[in-house]
Parts: structure tokens; C-alpha cells; sequence
């Protein structure tokens, strides 16, 4: 949802918190891993060990196992950016006075899918000509007969759906999670009202609940991210090699 | 009792969109489960697939809690 502009003059209209979490959080990236590489030993310390792993993460786990090949480290740059900035700003969500996942808006998703969309059609088209449309929609091996049904789900589903969902799918959980923290919080407030001693008492049990819910939710945060980046993986591998599916 | 509920019959569609998808993402990573099972070393290629599998079924799931909030 929208929030209202935390700066009072007229130049900064809609600049809410959601904007000035997003520049946060490239500071603090940008700072960790400027610090993690500044001296690089041979025997890493503490924080060089945390950024070598977080990257070894991202290019050995995401872009090597899926895009494979040889050219797979053209892609590791945004692959490492995307993963890591919607971790951080995810994570957001689970940090005391912070405690707003920057993509419960949705516009901060949208345009996150809308770059790997259009980054994969952009590698498709390079890597196999205009054909790649027609490598993309007509899965090969299917009789004839069944093709004027599974071509027009084959463009439904890889060029509305696929980028809808992607960007909603972030925006979906960041915001279901919050929103079901948010309840429970009110739910404890009204409870916690109450005349009757017996229904203060069942705060508790909410509150043992939210605390579930809150650590289920940091769990989410993070496997998003994760999820976010493979897909974007999988669907440039898909367009590398749209010759060999 | 007296007091009345408000709200959108169209959450209602949304928890029924959710069955399917849970449904779905719980046979993919049984699934998983089960080929990691069997033969650990096949991990890291069932792993993308699985995870394929799962966006693929949540998407339903997801685009039920959009039309609950678009549809109105």
C-alpha cells in the first residue's frame, strides 16, 4: 500500500518510507561487500569469509548449477544484485523500527520482474533470431493436431503469466506475512482489552502464535529471495537454450 | 448473540484457490523429497525442477489472492 511522504516540503512528494528503505538498503550491500573484499588474504578473515561465501552462494548454488556452460558468469552479476537486494529488502520485514518488507508494495516488484523480463526475451532474441518466438511456443514432439490448443497456452503461460507471477508472487507473500503479523498484533491489543481476566489470559496464546508466524515469516523472506533469483535463472537458461527443450 | 461480519466474499474464493496450490506444492516436494531420498547425489538437478514445480502451482494460489483484491 501507499504510505504517506515522510519528508514535509513539496520536492519530495511520495517519497515514503518503502524509497527510503530501498536506498538503505544498496548502502548497506554496498558497504558489506566493499568491506568484505577490501583485503583480500589468501587465509580470509571473519567478514571476507561471509562474502566470499555469500557470493560462492549466488554464483556456485543459482547461476553455475542452472545456466551451466561456459558463459554462465555474464550473468552473475545480476543474478548476485537481485538476490541480494530483495533479501535485504525482505528482511526488512523481521527488523524492529525497520519492519516493512520495502515489496508489500507492489510496484517495487513489478519492476524487478519487468527488468528479467525483458532482460530474458532481449537474450533469447540475440542468442536465436526472431525464431526464438517460435522455439518458445511450439513445443516439439507434439502430434499436429494438438498444437492449435497447447500454442496458445504455451504464449499465455510464458509471456503474460510468467512475469505476472513472478513479481506477484513476491509481493503476495512479503505482504500476506506482514499483514498476518499486523493481525495477530491487533488481535493481542484487543484481547489484552478485555474486562474478563480469562480473555486477557488467551493473549498468551496469541502471542505465542505471532512469535511462530514472525519466525515462519523471516523463514519466507529469505526463501523468496532465493526463489526470485532462481527463477530468473531458470527462465535465462530458458532462453539460452531454447533449442534444446 | 447479536453483532454482524463484514467483508468480501471474495476471500472466501481465495481460500479455495489456496487448497489447490497447497495441494500441489505439498506433491512436488514430496516428490523431491522422495528422488533426494533415494539418490542423494541427484540433489542439485532435482532441485531447480523443484522448484520450477512449485512456481508453477503456486501461481494459481497467487493469482486467486489478486482477483480477490481486483475482482470486487
Amino acid at each position: 500500500m501507499h504510505l504517506p511522504a515522510i519528508l514535509p516540503w513539496g520536492a519530495a512528494e511520495g517519497f515514503s518510507k518503502q524509497m527510503l528503505l530501498v536506498l538503505l538498503s544498496v548502502v548497506f550491500i554496498a558497504v558489506f561487500f566493499v568491506l568484505a573484499a577490501r583485503k583480500g588474504q589468501l587465509v580470509p578473515g571473519k567478514l571476507q569469509f561471509a562474502g566470499e561465501a555469500a557470493y560462492g552462494f549466488v554464483r556456485n548454488g543459482i547461476a553455475k548449477d542452472i545456466i551451466g556452460g561456459k558463459d554462465f558468469i555474464k550473468y552473475v552479476p545480476l543474478l548476485f544484485s537481485l538476490f541480494f537486494f530483495i533479501l535485504v529488502n525482505n528482511i526488512y520485514g523481521a527488523i524492529p523500527f525497520f519492519q516493512l518488507p520495502t515489496f508489500s508494495h507492489v510496484g517495487g516488484a513489478y519492476v524487478l520482474a519487468g527488468i528479467v523480463y525483458f532482460t530474458w526475451l532481449i537474450i533469447g532474441l540475440k542468442k536465436n533470431g526472431i525464431r526464438y518466438f517460435k522455439l518458445a511456443t511450439v513445443p516439439s514432439g507434439v502430434p499436429w493436431y494438438i498444437l492449435p490448443i497447447v500454442i496458445p497456452i504455451e504464449i499465455i503461460s510464458n509471456f503474460i503469466v510468467r512475469p505476472v507471477t513472478h513479481s506477484l508472487r513476491l509481493f503476495a507473500t512479503m505482504l500476506a506475512g506482514h499483514l498476518i503479523v499486523m493481525i495477530a498484533g491487533y488481535g493481542i491489543e484487543f484481547l489484552v482489552s478485555q474486562e474478563n481476566i480469562l480473555l486477557q489470559g488467551t493473549s498468551v496464546l496469541v502471542l505465542a502464535g505471532a512469535i511462530a508466524m514472525y519466525m515462519l515469516e523471516a523463514l519466507i523472506m529469505v526463501l523468496q529471495a532465493y526463489v526470485f533469483t532462481l527463477l530468473t535463472a531458470i527462465y535465462i537458461e530458458g532462453a539460452l537454450h531454447a533449442d534444446s527443450h | 448473540m447479536e453483532g454482524s461480519i463484514n467483508g468480501s466474499i471474495n476471500l472466501i474464493g481465495y481460500g479455495l484457490s489456496a487448497i489447490g496450490g497447497g495441494i500441489g506444492v505439498g506433491l512436488v516436494f514430496a516428490a523431491y523429497i522422495n528422488g533426494v531420498a533415494r539418490q542423494p547425489e541427484a540433489q542439485r538437478v532435482l532441485q531447480p525442477i523443484a522448484f520450477l514445480g512449485l512456481a508453477l502451482t503456486e501461481a494459481l494460489a497467487i493469482l486467486g489472492l489478486v482477483f480477490a483484491f481486483v475482482l470486487s
